[in-house]
């Protein structure tokens, strides 16, 4: 078993760490393959593919052990998979690095390396592998493996010596020239998947946040790409600026973690003496009632930190000193850790950034925002549940909610295509926070897979088409691209029934049981429907059940079920208004074309997995019975509290989950056909609408006031502080400094007086008298050589009479 | 030996030199002017060897005056020399045509 447990973390390492080898290597030496060349991109396809290749056979490895939830075993035999093995599992976890809560959960976790050590604090790469981290790693790869190839064929036009930016202009009126950065690109997203994976793979919540700044910084490199346009680079900049908001939350969450748990780990640690140091999942237990174990007043909350006969953690008794926490400082520790997850994922009230975040290549919204980083906030969330909680999970669902509903009517009135996709990101993001705070643990991180997929394809697609039009992204220029690019188009829609939710009752699929190697399918028959259709159920009956538990937070499942019915609409009228009805740029339509198999072929992947990877929903379905594995122990009894929420168990979810699932069916096809009698049929003219309410249009084009609010709460004030700021630096800093200067150049010039007066005097006498000396001797030498004679005859006869003149007599 | 008068010999060494230094600084042939080194170069022998014997220095005069001799024939014989390549160079041996080094 821990040979398992050493496998699959050796996997996992080289699927981390290959994007790692790829950044470097290409940031190193890919400029000297050449501008034109596409080395750096089949180098960064390996990596990423070998990573998905190795995080598959470790997937497959672990489902092996875990009881065949996905792949057949060897001798076809009928396997029951709604329940769980228990036989088997027992096994499985006895031996199990960590045993938590219960039997349930099989965790593998250990240190790569201790980075350091001061005082107690330790800080180390670890890793956390479990269901849930295979499922991400799995998801992670394939989606960006195929992002990767779909990007070869649109980053292309980065292929040249001299790229033409044709939407920057320079100051003679022309287009900017720059050389192509084809290279740089494909470097940056292999060491966005590094950071991805190791956000994934970390083993401790202060690991997550080194990974989480190190993908943030990707985010910003990325979207920034196109540095020299104005609205990229200040897109880029928002993005990580408002980042840095929930961050500070996710800090002072972590400060409080690790003052009152004295570690960041998340699963028990063995350490050198023999003994076992728990970790912050374990610390923090609950009874068969959801009730932590609480101090004599009952404020603090009391940590189980001593092991039990059976490894189960217990409180120590009254008489040992033990650790405690104060409940609401528990709860000020979620919400900051919460708050980081607001801001990567782009919740109410940080949302503004990810719409701007549109201004990157289209691969890197696909990839960055909207499959895997902005979930990396639901990952966390997810990934730190046991930590959270009833009260910081309303928060949660809260705040989802309105991000889900705030988000969903933008939509509706963006005409930007990439735009539409970017709110209905934030929207499924809400939702899937909502599904997190209400109680599904399983239902939010079950979306988090299957949107991920969707949405990735989704994006791609409208990479194709903005491709196919030059760049165009404003949908009411498109219109009638069907024919134009039928691969595009038809799977664009499978993403959009995915999405929407959209699901024919009563018509059965027997067909999986004629596929090989998958297991779980043979004795159901499924839905015919698409991925979203069962998170978003499993998500809305969560909701349901929550809500008949706290009659008071009706609103959580009414708004998510309006906003089920809007997100329908709105991404059957994207589809609509881009690949139906009549083209309404004519040039524009003429020049479409359908793009290369490059492009079209990750298409077709990334929708077979958007159709059918949920197969089965939350009853038989191998996905979510995969997630279900990592599911915290306490979520399965859910709480029942008399003065505070109410969480509801696996049974109450269960019994609401009918009519919640006829309820969003509904809303969804009241969705899709007011969609189809507005933009596709044509039944009533939308502009005539927006003319109608064009107050309501005009608030929601301008994306419910956040960003001029923000602008003037904290953009307007800020700038004043900066020019205050910039003031004081001119006329006090400055003008101290200028008098310093002033000094110096008052005593220079003296000093240079003194030089050219004084010291260059004496020099130059020396100089001129000796050479006007010269100049006069000069004369003497006539070449004459009678004279010579003479002056030689005449000076000794001088001499001489001088002599005889002067010399003393006797 | 009998004691001479040395004012004889004094004159004629002093017409010698005046000879010998007017010849230098009139004469414009180079082999005059040469004429006129050897006249004073003699006139001074002469001077030399007048004191060495009107005064108790033995010899030393005439020793003198011998080197001076030898001194003479190598000097006329580079300055002949020098002559030869002057009369190359400006196919004349007119001294004041050689003025070239002047400041």
């Amino acid at each position: 078993m821990d040979s398992l447990g050493n496998t699959l973390a050796n996997l996992l390492t080289i699927a981390w760490l290959l994007p790692l080898f790829g950044f470097v290597v290409q940031i190193l030496f890919a400029h000297k393959w050449g501008r034109k060349s596409k080395a750096a991109a089949y180098l960064a396809i390996f990596c990423i593919g070998t990573g998905f290749v190795c995080s598959a056979t470790a997937f497959y490895k672990w489902d092996k052990q875990a009881g065949h939830l996905v792949f057949k075993e060897a001798k076809p035999a009928a396997t029951e998979v709604a329940e769980p093995k228990n036989d088997s599992k027992a096994e499985v976890t006895e031996e199990a690095h960590p045993k938590k809560h219960s039997g349930r959960q099989t965790v593998f976790s250990g240190t790569f390396y201790q980075l350091a050590q001061f005082g107690d604090l330790q800080l180390s790469l670890d890793y956390y592998i479990d269901s849930l981290t295979l499922a991400m790693f799995v998801m992670v790869t394939l989606i960006a493996t195929c992002i990767h190839i779909f990007a070869t064929g649109y980053m292309s036009e980065e292929l040249v010596e001299d790229y033409v930016d044709h939407q920057v202009h320079s100051h003679d009126g022309g287009h900017f020239h720059r050389p192509g950065r084809f290279y740089r690109f494909f470097s940056y997203l292999s060491l966005f998947c590094f950071a991805m994976l190791g956000l994934v793979i970390a083993g401790n919540i202060f690991q997550v946040f080194v990974f989480w700044e190190l993908v943030g910084i990707c985010s910003y490199l990325l979207i920034g790409f196109y540095v020299e346009r104005h609205s990229a680079s200040t897109a880029a900049n928002k993005a990580f600026i408002v980042n840095r908001v929930g961050d500070f939350g996710f800090i002072i969450g972590l400060m409080i973690l690790w003052t009152s748990f004295g570690t960041f780990n998340f699963a028990d640690q063995h350490v050198s003496d023999g003994g076992v140091k728990p970790g912050l999942f374990s610390m923090v237990t609950r009874d068969h009632h959801g009730e932590f174990p609480k101090s004599a007043d009952g404020k603090e909350v009391v940590l189980t930190t001593q092991q039990d006969g059976h490894g189960a953690w217990q409180v120590p008794p009254e008489t040992s000193p033990r650790k405690t926490i104060a409940y609401t400082l528990l709860i000020v520790a979620g919400l900051g850790v919460f708050g980081g997850c607001v801001g990567k994922s782009a919740q109410f009230p940080l949302q503004t950034w990810l719409p701007d975040a549109m201004e990157g290549p289209t691969p890197v919204s696909a990839l960055v925002h909207s499959a895997t980083m902005v979930a990396a906030g639901v990952y966390l969330a997810g990934r730190f549940y046991p930590m959270f909680v009833p009260e910081v999970l309303l928060v949660i669902a809260y705040v989802g909610c309105i991000t889900a509903f705030v988000a969903a009517t933008i939509a509706i009135v963006a005409t930007d295509i990439k735009k539409v996709l970017a709110y209905s990101t934030i929207s499924q993001l809400g939702y899937m926070m909502l599904g997190l705070g209400v109680g599904g643990w399983g239902a939010g991180l079950f979306h988090l897979i299957t949107h991920a997929f969707f949405k990735s394809l989704m994006f791609l697609c409208s990479g194709s088409v903005i491709a196919g039009c030059h760049h165009e992204q404003e949908m009411p220029k498109m219109g009638g691209l069907l024919r134009k690019m039928p691969i595009t188009a038809l799977t664009m829609l499978v993403g959009v029934i995915a999405i929407a939710g959209l699901a024919i009752p009563g018509i059965y699929l027997k067909f999986w049981s004629f596929v090989p190697y998958l297991s779980v399918y043979e004795d159901h028959g499924y839905v015919l429907s698409f991925s979203g259709y069962h998170s978003k159920d499993a998500i809305l009956a969560t909701a349901l059940a929550y809500t008949k538990l706290n009659p008071l937070h009706f609103l959580l499942f009414l708004i998510p079920l309006l906003t089920a019915g809007i997100t329908s609409f709105y991404m059957f009228r994207l589809w609509f208004y881009t690949f139906l009805g009549k083209p309404r740029d004519q040039h524009l339509h003429e020049h479409v074309h359908e793009s290369p198999w490059v492009m079209t072929a990750p298409l077709l992947v990334l929708s077979f997995f958007a159709a059918f990877c949920a197969l089965g929903g939350e009853h038989h379905g191998s996905l979510f019975g995969v997630l279900h594995h990592s599911e915290p122990v306490h979520v399965h009894h859910g709480f029942e509290a008399a003065n505070s929420v109410s969480l509801p168990s696996h049974q109450a979810i269960e019994d609401s989950h009918a009519s919640a699932g006829q309820a969003a069916l509904l809303a969804a096809f009241v969705g899709m056909a007011l969609s189809y009698l507005i933009y596709g049929k044509g039944v009533v003219n939308p502009d005539e609408i927006q003319r109608q309410a064009s107050g309501v249009h005009a608030f929601l084009a301008n994306k419910w006031g956040f960003d001029d609010l923000y602008d003037v709460m904290f953009v307007k004030p800020a700038h004043v502080v900066a020019k205050f700021a910039a003031a004081i630096d001119k006329f006090v800093f400055d003008e101290i400094l200028h008098t310093f200067v002033r000094m110096g150049i008052a005593v220079s010039k003296w000093d240079r007086k003194f030089d050219e007066g004084v010291i260059d005097g004496i020099v130059n006498l020396m100089g001129n008298s000796t050479h006007s000396l010269g100049i006069s001797l000069r004369n003497v030498q006539t070449g004459k050589i009678r004279q010579y004679v003479t002056f030689i005859a005449v000076s000794v006869v001088t001499l001489f009479v001088l002599l005889f003149a002067l010399y003393p007599k006797g | 030996m009998q004691p001479i008068d040395p004012n004889p010999f004094l004159i004629v060494g002093a017409v010698l030199f005046v000879c010998g230094v007017v010849c230098m600084t009139t004469k414009r042939n180079g082999i005059g002017v040469l004429m006129g080194v050897e006249l004073v170069l003699n006139g001074a022998n002469l001077n030399f060897i007048t004191f060495s014997r009107c005064t108790p220095l033995g010899l030393d005069g005439q020793v003198f005056s011998l080197f001076v001799i030898v001194l003479a024939a190598a000097e006329a014989a580079v300055a002949l020399a020098i002559a030869l390549n002057f009369y190359n160079n400006h196919l004349t041996i007119d001294v004041d045509r050689g003025d070239e080094l002047h400041g």
